[in-house]
């Protein structure tokens, strides 16, 4: 009887570890804007089909996905923190970094808009009005790129993360953007969001977009490739191949055709880098 | 694509297919490599006395209580390519979930098994000594009489397998198509704000669960009244 089942369980993971060995692949650590906003679920199968390369995207905030990334666990790396992947660079672990496409961030709040910030486009004097009417705020808290780019807006504003956490009304999730924004809904709070994650997000509740529209809310989103020297393991060449389709024409059109309720949300950028 | 939440379109369907395949492939080969040292493991801690024993099966029985989401760290840097078993490339594996689950179930499984086979080794242990069996000889008829124990044990592991989210989502990483099981699909739909889909991944995996319990019920219920006075 135990044969039997020794030989069973062998025929099980056999089968599990084909069915992944089938074909060449390779893992992109990436965060979950990409991945919650459809785009990589829309683009992947068309890089697929012509290269026979299939990307495993482990979805995690791009500081995760960074030191995913730098342990050597990932091939390749679709991040958006300019300050985090210099310091990637810094540190050796990277070869090349080329930005494939721009979106934005908006702050999202309650309709009630207990701050009176609803319609401005300038996201620093929001802040501010948030932080004086002691306005509910979630924070993501998760080292993700948005998490920073949310920490470089307060700092504008005149806060600390020390400052902040101090604060009551300053509610640190530490979780994905949804989670935010799942957790933002149901506390009538403020948050900031990348705005493919709001369009594809089915929870809002009273939420509506209160600021959008400024030129500090810009994302971007970059491409980095790791270096040779670091991680001799990583599958650099299917990467490279993976890489250099985002930023060929044919990768870009594919990522400025993405559409989510009618609405465009990446701006193919590899040409010209906002 | 995302947005049909109303129509279920083929792929979504496939989709689901594949999460539910997985889970259930994954937790049973899981269930069956720790069933393959908790069994053996299970009688030869009842039956062969050393010293040492006690802590030993203290331990195991601690072990119930493990906290999946800190077997899946630890786990995730053992198997991490800078880690020391980086050579086996298992991070963001099927493989690699199936260590994990089987660190999970592994224990529940030893502890059930010990106790049924102690008081199984209590009442024909002389017996089967004095029929001439050693006490390896004897591990296979210990089992044997524990068969209806053996069932509710395993399934057990099963159950603790199927459901578990933290270890996997650490050690597979959730990749659509190739690691993402129930519940880490649970995890990522509720946290897009897709309820009703998560709801309905949540439905089948209650299913699942129940018709197991139900199963080791009834099959543990059959076993007793068939062999009444065997154990």
């Amino acid at each position: 009887m135990k044969a039997r089942s020794i030989l069973a369980l062998m025929a099980t993971i056999i089968a599990v570890h084909s069915s992944l060995a089938a074909e060449q692949s390779i893992i992109l650590a990436s965060t979950t804007s990409v991945e919650s906003s459809g785009l990589l679920a829309n683009i992947l199968p068309q890089f697929t089909a012509k290269t026979g390369i299939a990307v495993n995207v482990v979805a995690q905030g791009t500081g995760k996905a960074l030191d995913t990334a730098r342990r050597g666990d990932a091939d390749l790396l679709l991040v958006h923190d300019p300050e985090a992947e210099q310091q990637f660079m810094d540190e050796g672990h990277g070869s090349t970094r080329r930005q494939i496409a721009w979106n934005d961030f908006i702050i999202v709040g309650p309709s009630a808009d207990p701050a009176h910030i609803r319609g401005g486009n300038d996201s620093v004097t929001a802040l501010k009005a948030v932080a004086s009417a002691q306005a509910p705020f979630v924070s993501r808290g998760d080292k993700s790129g948005t998490n920073a780019a949310e920490l470089r807006l307060w700092k504008l504003a005149g806060q600390t993360p020390d400052t902040l956490n101090k604060e009551k009304w300053y509610r640190d999730i530490g979780g994905g953007m949804g989670q935010a924004l799942n957790a933002a809904s149901a506390m009538e709070a403020y948050t900031l969001s990348d705005r493919g994650t709001w369009l594809s997000f089915n929870n809002r509740g009273s939420l509506v977009i209160a600021i959008e529209r400024d030129p500090r809310l810009i994302n971007r989103y970059d491409v980095i490739e790791l270096s040779a020297h670091e991680h001799a393991n990583a599958k650099l060449g299917p990467a490279k191949i993976f890489a250099d389709w985002l930023v060929s024409a044919e990768g870009q059109r594919a990522i400025g055709a993405y559409q989510l309720n009618e609405q465009k949300l990446f701006q193919p950028s590899a040409g010209s880098p906002k | 694509m995302r947005k049909s939440t109303t129509i279920i379109t083929i792929s979504e369907l496939h989709d689901f297919a594949k999460i539910v395949g997985l889970s259930i492939s994954v937790s049973l080969a899981a269930t069956a490599v720790a069933a393959a040292i908790s069994l053996p493991l299970g009688t030869t801690l009842a039956i062969f006395p050393f010293r040492g024993r006690r802590s030993i099966v203290v331990l195991i029985n601690a072990f119930f209580g493990l906290p999946p989401v800190v077997v899946g760290l630890i786990l995730y840097l053992a198997l991490s390519r800078s880690g020391p078993l980086g050579f086996l490339q298992l991070p963001f594996t099927p493989a690699a979930m199936v260590i994990a689950q089987t660190i999970l179930a592994a224990p529940i499984i030893t502890a059930l098994v010990h106790r049924a086979s102690e008081r199984a080794w209590a009442r024909y242990g002389d017996e089967l000594i004095c029929d001439g069996a050693s006490r390896i000889q004897s591990i296979p008829q210990i089992l044997l009489i524990i068969r209806a124990e053996l069932l509710t044990a395993v399934l057990a592991g099963f159950g603790r397998t199927v459901s578990e989210v933290g270890a996997v989502i650490l050690v597979g990483g959730n990749i659509r198509g190739l690691t993402r099981t129930m519940t880490t699909a649970i995890a990522l739909q509720t946290s897009q704000g897709d309820l009703p889909l998560a709801l309905a991944l949540g439905a089948v995996l209650v299913g699942i669960s129940i018709s197991i319990s139900a199963t080791v019920f009834a099959l543990a219920g059959r076993a007793r009244t068939a062999g009444s006075d065997e154990v």
